[in-house]
């Protein structure tokens, strides 16, 4: 795997080599501590990040390589003016592997054409997170299976970049998938073309009660406020596809509940301490499933198909 | 053809685009980048019957020929139109327009976040799919007034 842009970068024997691999990882870190002495991955963060550039700075130096962090836009060359597309050759010269997040969607897709080190999408404004989502999946996985899966996804399905990249994914599994929003942030016709083209089972309902009985995951995101036009729209709309323990009573005794993280109110801190709670385990998932990724490209770019090793 | 129907002069040397989608005249030209500024004789016939199409547009031009981008692109605005290549007011060559698979350049994204829609040197690309098509950098389908985002 050379890069990783979106999720159609991930058939399903990809995905499940990611897992594999980050099992193994989960089993006997100590096996893969050594594995990249000098390595070093470029972080190129436009967009503030608590969880994904950690766990990604934690990935490589737990793998025994490094990270060089290109630092905030303000006191970097672009705020100088410089483009994305000089910035990224120019780091792609200091390092064995790149890590991108921006604001603008496609921007990963237009570096890919500009560098030949293996590059992963951390974030392309509203487009997509494959390595949320390959968290996610091995978090599914470990607790569900990824096969005869029932998953509801609610909140911003529109702008979610992480919605965006599970739905896509999923296609690969025998899941069905139930999207819950309200009806101004439904999914993009984009995202609803491949769902369609890619023969998923899809329905969409703006009422969480319909479906959530049914469910095995419910995975939750968050309506930001800068959607709405105001204040009071907002709270009335974001109230709806809020939960908390009375919402779960009708569900499953089994359904885990997932985000991505942060979460603000859309789930009540009551729910932590059920067994629906699932979002802390996932998000400590993301060092090792980036671990795994990481090794499986950085191996991948060394080999003899790899290029320049 | 009947004389009646001979609504312009015919032109010597150039292109004559028949069978526009009625009512696209001015996007073609708009594609071709030509407002006569550059003096070339240019004549426009909008919204005249057509058994084919109902009605139909025509646009004539002196001295110019189409590149393949241009041909591309104006496959998807009237992807019923012919091209008929004119030399000393003869037809010397006639042909239809051809879906192409991508079209580069000479569409922009719709997509104000797109990254094709900021400074970066490179030109929104965009695959051709059976209704409408798709940029190759975000994702966005346009599906309906793709003259309305001629990169020009």
């Amino acid at each position: 795997m050379r890069q990783l842009i979106t999720t159609t970068d991930l058939p399903r024997e990809r995905i499940e080599a990611v897992l594999d691999r980050a099992a193994e990882i989960d089993a006997d870190p100590s096996a893969f501590r050594d594995r990249y002495p000098g390595t070093l991955l470029g972080l190129m963060f436009y967009e503030p990040s608590t969880r994904t550039h950690m766990s990604f700075e934690t990935a490589i130096k737990r793998l025994g390589g490094d990270a060089v962090d290109m630092g905030s836009v303000e006191s970097s060359s672009v705020a100088k003016g410089e483009t994305l597309a000089d910035t990224a050759r120019v780091i792609a010269g200091y390092a064995d592997a790149l890590v991108l997040r921006h604001p603008k969607e496609g921007a990963a897709s237009m570096v890919s054409e500009f560098v030949d080190v293996p590059l992963i999408n951390a974030g392309d404004g509203a487009g997509q997170h494959p390595t949320q989502t390959l968290l996610d999946l091995y978090t599914i996985r470990e607790s569900k299976g990824l096969d005869d899966l029932s998953i509801g996804i609610m909140g911003d399905l529109k702008y979610g970049r992480t919605v965006h990249s599970l739905a896509g994914a999923l296609t690969n599994f025998d899941a069905t998938q139930h999207f819950i929003s309200p009806e101004s942030l439904r999914l993009p016709a984009s995202v609803r073309y491949d769902l369609h083209e890619a023969g998923a089972q899809v329905r969409e309902h703006t009422d969480l009660d319909d479906v959530l009985p049914s469910l095995d995951v419910l995975y939750v995101t968050r309506i930001q406020r800068e959607r709405f036009p105001d204040e009071e729209e907002y709270r009335a709309v974001a109230g709806e596809y809020q939960i908390d323990a009375g919402t779960l009573e009708v569900a499953d005794d089994d359904l885990r509940v997932m985000h991505p993280l942060p979460r603000i109110d859309e789930i009540a801190p009551e729910i932590d301490r059920t067994d629906h709670a699932c979002y802390f385990e996932q998000a400590h998932n993301g060092v090792p499933v980036r671990m795994a990724l990481l090794d499986l490209m950085l191996d991948d770019a060394s080999g003899p198909s790899g290029g320049e090793a | 053809m009947p004389d009646r129907q001979l609504r312009v002069s015919k032109i010597e040397d150039g292109t004559v685009i028949d069978h526009i989608t009625g009512g696209q005249a001015l996007n073609v030209l708009a594609l071709l980048g030509i407002d006569g500024s550059s003096g070339e004789a240019v004549s426009v016939a909008m919204n005249v019957p057509s058994e084919r199409l109902g009605r139909k547009d025509v646009v004539k031009v002196e001295g110019r020929d189409l590149s393949e981008a241009e041909l591309d692109v104006l496959s998807l605005i009237a992807p019923e139109a012919t091209i008929n290549i004119i030399r000393e007011y003869e037809v010397v060559e006639k042909k239809r327009v051809e879906r192409p698979d991508r079209v580069v350049g000479v569409l922009a994204c719709r997509n104000r976040e797109c990254i094709t829609n900021t400074d970066e040197p490179v030109d929104a690309k965009f695959e051709v799919l059976p209704e409408g098509v798709r940029c190759e950098y975000c994702g966005t389908i346009i599906r309906e007034d793709l003259a309305d985002h001629l990169a020009i």
